[in-house]
C-alpha cells in the first residue's frame, strides 16, 4: 500500500490505481449503456414494418400491354416503367454496334441485375422493366417511342428527360453527350407466369438488391 | 454580486437569493463596450431578434399545421386563407428565414473584415459557425414542411447527397427517409426536428454570448481596450444604437412581408408535391445558392491512385466550404485584426464577397456551359482564399501602424477608411 501511495504522489503509473480501474470500468459501462439506449432511438428512424410491407414485391398483370405500349406502376414510391417492345424496336436495339453513341452499351456499370445484363437489358427480350428515374438529378423521363418528331431526325425512339435533356434508348441505355452518367436502373423482377411480372423479387438463385446499384 | 443600489427592498430581497438583477446590471450596465462600434455591429443583435421572431411565429404556426403528406399543403393554405392573421404569421416566418440569413451573413462578413475570429475569440467564432450549421439544417427542414413541389424535390436532391458516401450511403439515405423515398415518415421527422433545432440554436447562442462577454466585442480598429477611456457601458449607448438599427431593419423586413411576400420564394412551391413529376428546375432558396453552386461545380477529382467521383467530391467541397470557417482562426496568420490596417487583405476580402455573390448567381442557373466554368472558378477561388491566401498574407503583408488606443484614434482625426462613413462621429 505504501507503494501505491507513493505512486499517487508522482501521478499515474503503469498498472494504475484501484480508483483508476473503478473510474474506467464505470465509464465503460456508462458508454455501453448510452450506446444501448441509442440503438432503439436510431433504429426507430429506419423504415417501419408497415412501410416495409408496403415495399413488398407487387404482382403486375402485363397481358393487356400491347406491343409499343408502356405502363407505369409504383413500387417503393418509385415509378416503374414496364414496356412491351415491338420486334422492330428490338432489332434497332440489337443493331446498335457503335459503342461511342451510347455511354455504356454493354451495361458494364452495375445498374441492373446480372439477369438483365444483356443487349435488351431484360429477362424476356420484348418486356422491359426499368426504374423511371433519371440518373442525372432524379427527374422522371418521358416515354417517346416514336422516331423523329420534336426530338430531331436522329431520334430513334426511347426516353427523354425534360429536365436537362438526357436521352436513353428503349433499353434504358443512356446516350453519350447528355448530362446523365448511367443507364436507367433495372429493378429486381421475375415472371410468376407468362402474363404476370413480380416487381421486387429476383428469379430463383439471384440475390440482386436495388440499393446496390451505382445510382438510383 | 452586490445588489444594484437604488433598488427597492423587494428587488434586493430577490437579488440576494437569485442574483438576476445584479447579473443584468453586470452584463448590460457595467459591461464595457468599445466606444467606437459602427453600425456593422448591429447585426448580431438583429440575428438574435430574428431567432426570437422565428420561434414566436413558428410556435403559433405549429398550432395550425398538419404534418402529413395528405394534409400538409392544404393546412398551410388554410393558414393563409382561414386562420385569423394566419397569412401574416406565415409571411413573417417565411420571409423571416431569408432575413435571418441576410443579417447572419452580414454578421459573418463583418467578422471576416474586422478579424473578429482572432485570439482570444476563436471559440466565439467557432460557436458562431455551429449556429450557422444549425440554422441551415433548420431552414432546409422548414422548407420541406409546406409540401410543395420544391419542398419535395429539394428534399429529394439534398437527402440524396448522402448516397454519395461510399458503401453505407444508400442505407443512410433510407434511414434519413424512414422509407424508400421522401414520404410521410420523412415529413414527420423533419417537422419534429424543425421544432427542436431552434432551441438548440438558443443554447449555442447563450454559449456564443458567454464567450463574447468574456473578452467583449471586437471593434473597427481591431485593437484591445486599454482602459475605461476606451469603453462606454452597453446600456444605454448601444441599446439605443441597436434599437435605431432595428427600426431601419424592420422597415425593409416589413416592406417584404406586406408588399412582396413571395419575392424571395419559388412559385413552384405553391404546387402540391407530386412524387411522379419533377419540376423543370430544382433550385434551393437563395441563401443556399453559393453552396449549391459549389456542390454542382465540382468534377471528378483525380488523386494519385484513385478518383473521387464528382458527386462525392461535390458533397465534400460543399461541407468543406463551411469546414474551413472552423479552422479560419488558425489559417489567418496575421496578428492584425482589422482590415483597416491590412492594405492587401482588404482587397482580398472584397474579392471573397464578390466570389460569394458570383457563386450565388451560378447556383441559380443550370450547370451548363459558361456557368460550369464560372462555378468551378468560384469554388477554387473560395478555397484558395482561405487555404492559400490567408496563411501567406499574414507573412507577406506589411500592416499599417496601429493606433495607440481606441480613444486616441477616435478623439483625434478620423481615420481615412472606406467604411469611415459607417462610423459614429
Amino acid at each position: 500500500m505504501a507503494e501505491s501511495g507513493h505512486a499517487q504522489a508522482v501521478g499515474p503509473h503503469e498498472g494504475g490505481t484501484r480508483r483508476d480501474f473503478l473510474v474506467l470500468a464505470a465509464s465503460a459501462l456508462g458508454a455501453v449503456g448510452a450506446g444501448a439506449v441509442a440503438v432503439p432511438l436510431i433504429s426507430s428512424m429506419l423504415p417501419a414494418r408497415d412501410t416495409l410491407a408496403a415495399g413488398a414485391p407487387v404482382d403486375i398483370d402485363i397481358s393487356h400491354i400491347q406491343p409499343g405500349q408502356q405502363i407505369v406502376v409504383l413500387w417503393r414510391s418509385r415509378p416503374i416503367f414496364i414496356m412491351h417492345r415491338t420486334p422492330e424496336e428490338l432489332q434497332k436495339l440489337q443493331a446498335v454496334q457503335d459503342a461511342d453513341e451510347l455511354r455504356d452499351a454493354g451495361s458494364a456499370a452495375l445498374q441492373q441485375p446480372e439477369y438483365a445484363k444483356n443487349w435488351h437489358r431484360s429477362i424476356k427480350p420484348e418486356i422491359l422493366v426499368l426504374v423511371g428515374i433519371c440518373t442525372h438529378l432524379g427527374c422522371i423521363p418521358s416515354f417517346n417511342p416514336q422516331p423523329g418528331g420534336d426530338l430531331g431526325p436522329s431520334w430513334q425512339g426511347g426516353y427523354f428527360c425534360p429536365c436537362h435533356g438526357s436521352r436513353y434508348d428503349l433499353a434504358g441505355r443512356v446516350f453519350a453527350g447528355v448530362p446523365a452518367p448511367l443507364n436507367l436502373p433495372v429493378p429486381p423482377y421475375t415472371f410468376v407466369s407468362d402474363t404476370v411480372v413480380r416487381i421486387g423479387e429476383n428469379p430463383a438463385g439471384s440475390t440482386f438488391d436495388l440499393n446496390s446499384v451505382e445510382q438510383l | 454580486m452586490d445588489a444594484p443600489r437604488n433598488q427597492s427592498k423587494l428587488v434586493r430581497w430577490i437579488d440576494h437569493r437569485l442574483p438576476i438583477f445584479s447579473f443584468m446590471a453586470h452584463e448590460l450596465n457595467e459591461y464595457p463596450t468599445p466606444r467606437n462600434l459602427s453600425y456593422w455591429w448591429n447585426f448580431g443583435s438583429l440575428a438574435g431578434f430574428m431567432l426570437v421572431v422565428m420561434i414566436a411565429t413558428g410556435i403559433f404556426l405549429a398550432m395550425q399545421y398538419t404534418p402529413h403528406v395528405d394534409f400538409a399543403f392544404d393546412s398551410v393554405e388554410r393558414i393563409m386563407r382561414d386562420v385569423n392573421w394566419g397569412w401574416l404569421m406565415r409571411y413573417i416566418h417565411m420571409n423571416g428565414a431569408s432575413f435571418f440569413f441576410i443579417v447572419t451573413y452580414i454578421h459573418i462578413f463583418r467578422g471576416l473584415y474586422y478579424g473578429s475570429y482572432k485570439a482570444p475569440r476563436e471559440l466565439l467564432w467557432m460557436l458562431g459557425v455551429v449556429i450557422l450549421l444549425l440554422m441551415m439544417a433548420t431552414a432546409f427542414m422548414g422548407y420541406v414542411l409546406p409540401w410543395g413541389q420544391m419542398s419535395f424535390w429539394g428534399a429529394t436532391v439534398i437527402t440524396n447527397l448522402f448516397s454519395a458516401i461510399p458503401i453505407v450511403g444508400n442505407d443512410i439515405v433510407t434511414w434519413l427517409w424512414g422509407g424508400f423515398a421522401i414520404s410521410n415518415p420523412t415529413l414527420n421527422r423533419f417537422y419534429s426536428l424543425h421544432y427542436l433545432l431552434p432551441f438548440l440554436i438558443v443554447g449555442v447562442v447563450v454559449l456564443h454570448l458567454v464567450a463574447l462577454h468574456q473578452h467583449g466585442s471586437n471593434n473597427p480598429l481591431g485593437i484591445d481596450r486599454k482602459g475605461p477611456q476606451d469603453s462606454i457601458p452597453f446600456h444605454p449607448y448601444y441599446t439605443i444604437k441597436d434599437m435605431f438599427g432595428m427600426g431601419v431593419f424592420l422597415i425593409v423586413y416589413a416592406a417584404f412581408i406586406f408588399f412582396m411576400p413571395n419575392a424571395l420564394g419559388d412559385p413552384a412551391n405553391y404546387i402540391p408535391a407530386n412524387p411522379l413529376q419533377t419540376p423543370p428546375e430544382i433550385v434551393p432558396e437563395w441563401y443556399f445558392l453559393p453552396f449549391y453552386a459549389i456542390l454542382r461545380s465540382v468534377p471528378d477529382i483525380w488523386l494519385l491512385v484513385f478518383t473521387i467521383p464528382a458527386k462525392l467530391a461535390g458533397v465534400l467541397c460543399m461541407f468543406g466550404s463551411i469546414g474551413v470557417l472552423f479552422v479560419l482562426p488558425w489559417l489567418d496568420t496575421s496578428p492584425v485584426r482589422s482590415s483597416r490596417f491590412r492594405p492587401v487583405y482588404k482587397w482580398f476580402f472584397w474579392l471573397l464577397v464578390i466570389d460569394a455573390l458570383v457563386l450565388g448567381y451560378v447556383g441559380a442557373h443550370r450547370p451548363e456551359g459558361f456557368y460550369v466554368l464560372m462555378g468551378r472558378f468560384g469554388t477554387v477561388y473560395y478555397f484558395v482564399h482561405f487555404l492559400i491566401l490567408l496563411p501567406l498574407l499574414g507573412k507577406l503583408e506589411r500592416p499599417r501602424p496601429l493606433p495607440i488606443s481606441i480613444s486616441a484614434a477616435v478623439l483625434k482625426s478620423p481615420p481615412a477608411a472606406p467604411s469611415g462613413k459607417m462610423e459614429p462621429a
